[in-house]
């Protein structure tokens, strides 16, 4: 799912070239994702820096709330998800599976689902504090601001690192940390000179994932009230009639994205040394009961806020909603709108990622490298700025699509090619050239080799990246609430004009609709090892 | 040449899908006949849980089939500006006079006719007929009463330390822009951008809509905020009861503002006949006693009613500001209200 760290089993066939048809069709795929770069360069380019609609000393603040918020959650999510991995992979703690699979479960929640249930938690009418007063306990202030922001993108950001960490402690060989216990180094010393290092790309990479949907977060920080470089975007957009200012904040965030990215490469340091199938399974530490204590209560104290937590609280809500009968909390229409949305871009960014998977995988180069890392680029984007480059797009270079479900699809396609990228390449990695080769020598057509052969292959890959994309398309808010079309409310809509407005009753049971989808992807995504 | 056999197929397919792209684009375009589904697009800058129950009746009434836009009212004055002639969309129905004012100097209106705007007290319209106040709301100080002793003299007294970390307000709100609008208009920069920053560095609570602040002001969560004065009795109306209390700062003071919601004709309407019907539709009495009844606001239409509890629309302090005034200054209302960091 991040940058590709596995290495190809089989070396590519390096001196056959590739055909003209498979790099058009990998261009056509890789296209949308231009878009939105493009025009933030072209208008960054030519606004100029007074452009922002606030003072540049203005900008400096901005970006350092932004920072500091960002900083925040990558560490506490950091932490969090490496010591979930950690104590679920690496220690006898009873029931490992189990928890295991409760911090993993968290993944489904979207971060303002999550901000929408701390919303409705505290303050005098929140879920939590009609509890606390019933038991003549004084009730919950609000739970609103900066704490409320870090806390919401870091309880429902750490799966990531937990995900992706727990792949790597699984793999890792155990020969080398053994050798270094056997040369004398205490377990600690064991743990930080070997385990760590080993586990630094994975945790890297899942931090950098994690660093960037805080940077782009919109609707968490929206509703808890605090200021980040999102925000700013959406208040000059919404509140003036000139477009260039958002536009060129856009462009701004763009770049920190990508600074963001690049820091990544550098700090990813050495290649992970696993084995594809480790010869035995790792050494397991035996916890001593004060330690098993301690396991017991932090992996509670996660389970409780990221998953209990909002459970709780969005069928508190749900429930009063449906008791009181508080008008209309139906979401029908919005629960078929956000499912074909997302089947849609989940087929179409599936079908486009063979190409360029093909074409990176078995004809790397220079080429196909930069139109890899132009998906990826796109990818990094915060969507309230893909979602403006496309609105401006449709409206000045393709006006009949504007509006339209093919445009949301398109935008979709761009902002999660790599999801179903990553997938499809590790698959095909996994298979290697020489079925192709073989059913070429037998005289087939490329195309014929590669529906009778690749095809059955890589399927379980296309269907890991098509769950993958699903899952992303149907919480995605910011481009949806942009460029849907007129009427297709989607649940993230609904959930977002409602929160916003205060309907904490209709909110939630949009957002247990929207869990409960979810949860399929989610199982297909767990049950096959997220790579 | 087998490669650039390749090229030439592939060129030849890119061209075959553009041309068939654009017969079926012209199909949509050409306008529909007089025996074909009516229809019509609105962009409601109003909240849907307020519109969609008289959209509903509209399309119940008349068999036209109206395709609504909900987002934010600033947000759709953006965006209609960007699209400019290409718009979708027939009937624009702003929350506040600043945006329908900006959409309106953006030369995107098409004048209402009289027996439209007749209907409405001028100055709660364009002074040139480009859209039509609909409702007036007026902006107010709520509060809670056991938490708040003394109530501020006027809306200056708001940067004073005495009320650090106990307002909310709803800076991204159109509302709050279109204030924000009125007290650039009336009192210049230095004194709003003045304002503006003493109530950020107060600490205010920030929120994005006013229906939030008003429950938690009601609530006891917060100890007062600057919202429209509907919200507060709606949500007595479906709670049987508030604590928190509505205040009207004095006339004269920014913060004492009525503000029309107002609604346009979009210039070369696609639909223009079914735009005019809705907006008609909007101030026939029925619609305009929902607006009293339902929603707490003042119906612009006169003979209909006022807001229990409320002093009547004439007897309200207020500005005395020109509508489109606002409108010129919405954009850098907006840059001041982000320059002070209340965002």
């Amino acid at each position: 799912m991040v940058a590709g760290t596995a290495q190809p089993a089989v070396r590519s066939a390096r001196g056959r070239r590739a055909s003209p048809v498979l790099w058009l069709l990998a261009g056509a795929a890789v296209l949308p994702s231009l878009i939105p770069i493009g025009l933030l360069v072209w208008t960054t380019i030519t606004a100029g820096a007074d452009a922002g609609g606030i003072p540049v000393s203005r900008l400096g603040e901005l970006a350092a709330s932004t920072a500091v918020l960002v900083v925040g959650v990558t560490v506490g999510a950091g932490v969090i998800g490496m010591g979930t991995a950690w104590i679920t992979t690496r220690t006898n703690l009873p029931r490992r599976k189990l928890w295991a699979t409760l911090v993993s479960v968290p993944l489904v929640i979207p971060s303002y689902v999550g901000a929408l249930s701390l919303l409705g938690a505290g303050g005098n009418q929140g879920a939590l504090s009609q509890v606390l007063t019933a038991i003549g306990l004084p009730a919950l202030p609000q739970i609103r601001g900066g704490w409320a922001a870090w806390a919401a993108l870091t309880l429902w950001n750490y799966p990531f690192v937990h995900l992706l960490v727990t792949s790597v402690l699984t793999r890792m060989d155990p020969a080398l940390e053994e050798a270094a216990r056997g040369l004398g180094a205490s377990r600690r010393r064991a743990f930080f000179t070997i385990v760590v290092p080993q586990a630094r790309p994975a945790l890297t990479s899942s931090m950098l994932l994690v660093a960037l949907y805080t940077l782009s977060d919109f609707g968490a920080v929206s509703l808890l009230g605090y200021e980040t470089f999102t925000r700013a975007i959406y208040t000059q957009f919404r509140g003036r009639i000139d477009i260039t200012p958002a536009l060129f904040l856009s462009g701004v965030l763009m770049v920190l994205a990508l600074v963001l990215v690049a820091a990544e490469r550098r700090g990813r340091g050495a290649k992970v040394l696993r084995t594809e199938r480790p010869a035995r399974s790792p050494r397991i530490v035996t916890l001593s009961l004060r330690q098993r204590i301690a396991a017991r209560v932090f992996m509670g104290t996660v389970v409780a806020g990221a998953l209990a937590l909002p459970a709780g609280v969005l069928a508190w809500w749900a429930a009063r909603g449906i008791t009181d009968n508080l008008g209309s909390i139906s979401v029908g229409a919005e629960t078929a709108n956000a499912v074909t949305a997302a089947a849609i871009a989940a087929i179409v960014t599936v079908v486009a990622a063979i190409p360029v998977g093909v074409l990176t995988v078995r004809h790397p180069g220079r080429a196909s490298g930069l139109l890899e890392s132009v998906t990826w680029s796109t990818y990094s984007l915060p969507h309230l700025a893909v979602g403006l480059g496309f609105l401006v797009f449709a409206l000045r270079v393709a006006p009949f699509a504007y509006q339209s479900l093919p445009l949301l699809v398109t935008a979709y396609l761009a902002m999660f090619l790599p999801q179903a990228l990553g997938a499809v390449q590790s698959a095909l990695r996994r298979v290697g050239s020489h079925l192709e080769e073989a059913s070429r020598s037998l005289g087939h057509r490329p195309w014929v080799g590669f529906r009778r052969v690749v095809l059955p292959v890589i399927a379980p890959g296309m269907l890991t990246g098509g769950a993958l994309v699903f899952l992303t398309t149907m919480k995605e808010l910011p481009a949806t609430l942009m460029l849907r079309p007129t009427g297709f409310e989607t649940l993230a809509v609904r959930i977002w004009s409602t929160a916003s407005e205060g309907l904490y009753t209709r909110a939630s049971v949009a957002s247990l609709v929207l869990l409960t989808i979810s949860a399929a992807p989610v199982y297909i995504l767990v049950t096959r090892d997220l790579e | 040449m087998k490669r650039s056999l390749a090229l030439t197929a592939a060129l030849a397919l890119m061209l075959v899908a553009c041309g068939t792209a654009t017969p079926a684009d012209e199909d949509t375009t050409t306008p529909i006949g007089e025996d074909a589904n009516r229809s019509l697009t609105l962009y409601s800058g109003r909240s849907e849980d307020l519109v969609a129950p008289l959209v509903e009746r509209f399309e119940s009434e008349t068999g036209i089939d109206v395709e609504v836009r909900y987002a934010g009212s600033g947000e759709l004055a953006t965006v209609l500006a960007q699209e400019g002639e290409s718009t979708p969309a027939d009937v624009f129905w702003s929350q506040d006079p600043a945006f329908a004012g900006a959409v309106a100097l953006a030369g995107l209106f098409e004048p209402l006719p009289a027996e439209i705007l007749d209907l409405v007290d001028a100055r709660y319209s364009d002074g040139e007929g480009r859209w039509v106040g609909v409702t007036a709301r007026n902006r107010v100080f709520v509060y809670n009463p056991t938490l708040v002793d003394a109530l501020p003299a006027d809306i200056w007294a708001l940067t004073d330390p005495e009320w650090k970390g106990r307002i909310g307000v709803a800076p991204t709100n159109g509302s709050f822009v279109a204030f924000v609008s009125a007290m650039l208009a009336t009192e210049g920069r230095e004194r709003t951008l003045a304002w503006l920053e003493g109530v950020a560095a107060n600490e205010p609570q920030i929120f994005d809509g006013n229906s939030p602040i008003v429950a938690a002001v009601d609530g006891g969560d917060v100890d007062a905020g600057l919202v429209n004065h509907y919200y507060l009795l709606r949500l007595a109306a479906e709670q049987n009861g508030a604590t928190a209390i509505n205040h009207s700062f004095e006339s004269g003071d920014p913060g004492a503002l009525v503000m029309p919601s107002g609604a346009g004709l979009i210039a070369g309407a696609d639909n223009r006949d079914e735009a005019l019907e809705f907006i008609g539709f909007l101030l026939a009495e029925e619609s305009q006693r929902y607006f009293l009844d339902e929603v707490f606001e003042y119906p612009l239409v006169d003979g209909i009613g006022t807001p229990e509890g409320q002093l009547p629309l004439t007897d309200l302090p207020t500005l005395d500001l020109d509508p489109t005034a606002l409108a010129e200054v919405v954009d850098d209302a907006t840059s001041l209200i982000a320059e002070a960091g209340l965002t």
